[in-house]
C-alpha cells in the first residue's frame, strides 16, 4: 500500500499537513499573545479579535478588485488594523486606566465575539450568505511539491503558512538576541526594576499589546482566506482560547509555541483521520480537550521551584504597574 | 461620596452615547432601538418574566465572580463549574426521580454544589499549593468541563443520555428529568419567580452580610485589600484561597443547578455553550464592582440586554449587537472606575511621568494620586 507514489497521502504525512493547517492561525495569534504577555500585559480577547480579524478580511477581500494577491495582502492588513484598533481598547483600559486584565480582556471577547460586533459586521455587510472570491492558494516551491515527505509539508504550503514561520524565527530572534527583547522580558518579570532602570513600562506594554492584537487579526484572516472560504458566525470556535492555552503550554518560547501549534492543530483533525484509516473510534471530546488538560499539567510543572525560574509565567503577567507602589 | 453615584450613571450615558454611533452608522434609529429594548425587556407583556429567567444564572455566576474577585483569587472558571452543576444536579434528580419532589429538589441543589465545589477545587489546591496561576488553570479547566458534558451527550450512551426515544436516537439528547425534579416557582399573580431567582437574591444577601460582618468576610477583605497585611496578621492564606475558590465554584454550581431544575429540566451543552454564562458573569461582577447586593441590579440589566436581544432578532437588530452594545457598556464602566479609584487634579503637562502611555494616554487628564487604593479591583 504504502509505495514511494503514494506515501505523501499516508496517514503520517496527512496528520502533519493538517496539523499545520489548523495550526497556522494559532502561531499567529500565539505568536502575538506571547510578545502581550511577555510584557506583562493578559489578553483574554483573542477569540474576539481572532473573529474581527476573519470578518473584515473576508469583507475586504470581497469588496476590493484587483488582482489576487494585492486583494488578499490588503484583506490580511486590515485583519491586522481591526486587531490593533481592538486591542487599544484593552491597551489604553488596562494600562493607562489600570483596569483588570482579565474583566477587560472578557469583555473585549465579548464585545468583538460570536455574539458581538464580528457577527453584526458579517449580518449589515450580508457576508454570510457569500461564497469568497479569493483564498490563500499553495505554492509549489521550486517544484519541490511532490517529493516524498518533506515535499508536502516543506515546499507545498500557502504564504500564509511561510509567513507564520518567518514570523516565529523573527519572534525569537527578537526576544533573545536583541535589547529590545531584554527590555521587554524585564519589563514582564520586574516593571519597578525596568522603570528604574530608565524604560518606559507603558510604552513597552502598549506596543507589545497593539502588536499582540494585529496578529490575532492576521490569525483570524487565516480562517476566513485559507481554512474556510466562506464566513459563519462564530467560526473560529474557540481557536482564540486555543492560543492562550498554547502560549502557556510553550512556556513563552516561540520555537516551543509552533510545536505546540501544531500538535494541538493536529488534534482537530486526528479524530477523524484515524477513524477513517483504522476504525478505530477514539471519541472526539477527548482530542479536543487534550489540549487544556495538558496546558493545567504543563503549568503545574512549571511552577515548581527551580523550573519556574527558567520556564515559568512572567512574573508580572496580569499586574498593573503603578510607579511606587510595591 | 457624590462621585460614587454620578460615574456610574455617566459612563452608563456615554455608553449610550458611543453604542448611538455604532447604531446610526450601520443605519439604524438609535433611540427607537433603545426604546425597543426597554419595550422587549421590561414593558411588554411577558418580557419581564423573561428578562428574570435571563437574569437568573448571571446572578450566580456573577455571585460566584465577586465573592472570588473581592478577595483577589482570579476565579474564570464559572463556566466549567457551571457546567459541573448541571452535571451533578441533572445526575442526581435523574437518580433519584421516585423521591418526593421537595427531596428531589433539595438533593439537587447539594448534588450541583457539590460538583462546582470539587471542580473549583482544582485550580484551588494547584494556586494555594502549589501558586500556580489559577487564572490560567480554571479557564483551561472551563474547556475540560464541557468536553466532558460534551461527552456525556454525544459521546457516549451515559446515564445522562436519552438512548430510548426514537428522536433521540439520531439527535443525541439528554434525557428529561421527572416531574419531581421541577423546580416550582413562586406565581404572583400573571408572574412566575423561578426558584432559582429567589436562592440567589437571597444568596446575594447572606454573602453581603457574610463579607461585611463576619470574621470570615474580614478576613476575606484584609487578603484582598493588602495580602502582606493578612499575612503579618496571621491570616492562613492558602487555606482562605482554597475556601473561596471553593465556595465561588459552589455558586457557580448552583447556576447550573438552576438551568436544569428551573428550565431546561435536561443536560443541554450546547444550549449552555452558547450562552456563555460563567464569563458573562465576571462581567456582571465587575459592573457590580464585586459588590453582592449590586450584583442583582447589574445581572438584572445585562439579562434585560440579553432577552432585548433575542426578542428583537432581525434584520434591524442582528445577533451581534447584544455582545456590542454589552462591550461598550462594559468598557464605558470599567474605564470610568479609575474616577472613583483616584481623584482627578489638573497640573502643568511638563511635570507629567515619563511612564505615561504614548498616544491616547495624553489624550485623557493625568490623574494624579491622592487618596483611593491605587491599583487594586477593590471598592
Amino acid at each position: 500500500m504504502i509505495a514511494t507514489s503514494h506515501i505523501n497521502d499516508s496517514l503520517f504525512v496527512t496528520i502533519i499537513v493538517s496539523a499545520i493547517l489548523f495550526g497556522t492561525p494559532l502561531v499567529f495569534a500565539g505568536i502575538g499573545e506571547l510578545l502581550a504577555e511577555r510584557s506583562g500585559i493578559l489578553n483574554l480577547g483573542v477569540e474576539g479579535m481572532m473573529l474581527m480579524g476573519a470578518v473584515v478580511a473576508f469583507w475586504v477581500s470581497q469588496k476590493l478588485g484587483g488582482p489576487a494577491w494585492v486583494v488578499l495582502l490588503v484583506a490580511v492588513l486590515a485583519a491586522a488594523v481591526s486587531g490593533v484598533v481592538l486591542s487599544l481598547i484593552h491597551a489604553f483600559v488596562t494600562i493607562t486606566l489600570r483596569a483588570n486584565q482579565i474583566v477587560s480582556g472578557l469583555t473585549l471577547t465579548i464585545f468583538a465575539g460570536i455574539i458581538g460586533l464580528s457577527s453584526y459586521v458579517g449580518a449589515v455587510k450580508n457576508l454570510g450568505a457569500q461564497p469568497g472570491k479569493h483564498q490563500f492558494n499553495d505554492i509549489n516551491v521550486f517544484g519541490l511539491g511532490k517529493v516524498p515527505v518533506i515535499g508536502p509539508i516543506l515546499f507545498h504550503q500557502t504564504a500564509m503558512v511561510y509567513a507564520s514561520w518567518i514570523l516565529v524565527i523573527l519572534a525569537a530572534v527578537y526576544l533573545y538576541r536583541t535589547r529590545f527583547g531584554l527590555y521587554v522580558r524585564s519589563v514582564g518579570e520586574a516593571p519597578d526594576a525596568a522603570d528604574a532602570m530608565g524604560l518606559s513600562v507603558s510604552k513597552y506594554r502598549y506596543v507589545h499589546t497593539l502588536v499582540g492584537g494585529a496578529l490575532a487579526g492576521v490569525g483570524g484572516a487565516v480562517f476566513t482566506l485559507q481554512i474556510a472560504t466562506n464566513w459563519i458566525d462564530g467560526m473560529t470556535a474557540g481557536a482564540g482560547w486555543i492560543a492562550i492555552a498554547l502560549v502557556i503550554f510553550s512556556f513563552w518560547r516561540p520555537e516551543l509555541l509552533l510545536l505546540g501549534a501544531y500538535l494541538f492543530g493536529a488534534f482537530q483533525g486526528l479524530g477523524f483521520d484515524i477513524q477513517a484509516r483504522t476504525n478505530i473510534t477514539i471519541p472526539t471530546e477527548i482530542w479536543s480537550a487534550l489540549p487544556y488538560i495538558m496546558t493545567v499539567v504543563a503549568l503545574t510543572l512549571v511552577s515548581v521551584g527551580s523550573i519556574r525560574r527558567r520556564l515559568g509565567t512572567p512574573a508580572a503577567l496580569g499586574v498593573p504597574y503603578i510607579r511606587g507602589e510595591r | 461620596m457624590w462621585v460614587s453615584v454620578a460615574v456610574p450613571f455617566g459612563s452608563i450615558l456615554l455608553a449610550m452615547v458611543v453604542g448611538g454611533i455604532v447604531l446610526v452608522i450601520s443605519g439604524n434609529n438609535p433611540l427607537t432601538t433603545y426604546q425597543n429594548i426597554v419595550q422587549a425587556s421590561i414593558t411588554q407583556p411577558g418580557a419581564f418574566e423573561q428578562t428574570l429567567i435571563s437574569m437568573t444564572p448571571l446572578l450566580f455566576t456573577g455571585l460566584a465572580a465577586a465573592v472570588a474577585f473581592r478577595m483577589r483569587v482570579w476565579n474564570i472558571g464559572g463556566e466549567g463549574q457551571l457546567y459541573m452543576g448541571a452535571v451533578g444536579a441533572s445526575g442526581v434528580g435523574l437518580f433519584l426521580h421516585s423521591w418526593p419532589a421537595p427531596l428531589v429538589v433539595l438533593a439537587m441543589v447539594v448534588g450541583g454544589i457539590i460538583a462546582g465545589c470539587l471542580w473549583a477545587a482544582i485550580p484551588g489546591a494547584l494556586r494555594a499549593y502549589l501558586n500556580t496561576n489559577e487564572i490560567l488553570t480554571s479557564l483551561m479547566l472551563n474547556y475540560v468541563a464541557l468536553q466532558f458534558t460534551n461527552y456525556l451527550i454525544f459521546g457516549s450512551h451515559s446515564y445522562w443520555r436519552d438512548v430510548s426515544s426514537p428522536e433521540a436516537q439520531v439527535f443525541p439528547s439528554g434525557k428529561n428529568l421527572e416531574a419531581s425534579g421541577n423546580f416550582p416557582g413562586l406565581s404572583i399573580r400573571s408572574l412566575v419567580i423561578p426558584l432559582g431567582l429567589m436562592i440567589g437574591v437571597g444568596l446575594a444577601f447572606v454573602l453581603w452580610g457574610m463579607i461585611r460582618s463576619t470574621k470570615y468576610g474580614f478576613e476575606m477583605r484584609v487578603l484582598g485589600d493588602s495580602p502582606r497585611t493578612a499575612k503579618y496578621a496571621g491570616i492562613r492564606t492558602r487555606r482562605k484561597i482554597m475556601s473561596v475558590m471553593v465556595l465561588s465554584g459552589g455558586i457557580a454550581g448552583l447556576a447550573g443547578v438552576s438551568q436544569v431544575g428551573d428550565f431546561n429540566h435536561v443536560l443541554d451543552p450546547r444550549g449552555m455553550q452558547q450562552a456563555g454564562y460563567g464569563y458573562t458573569g465576571i462581567i456582571v461582577a465587575a459592573l457590580a464592582r464585586y459588590n453582592p447586593l449590586a450584583v442583582i441590579l447589574t445581572s438584572f440589566l445585562i439579562g434585560a440586554i440579553t432577552n432585548a436581544g433575542f426578542a428583537l432578532q432581525g434584520p434591524h437588530f442582528p445577533t451581534g449587537l447584544t455582545g456590542t452594545l454589552e462591550g461598550i457598556l462594559l468598557f464605558c464602566v470599567l474605564g470610568a472606575e479609575l474616577f472613583t479609584r483616584y481623584r482627578l487634579r489638573w497640573r502643568p503637562t511638563r511635570e507629567a511621568p515619563s511612564d505615561r502611555s504614548p498616544g491616547t494616554g495624553s489624550a485623557i487628564p493625568q490623574p494624579a494620586l491622592a487618596g483611593g487604593t491605587p491599583g487594586g479591583e477593590a471598592p
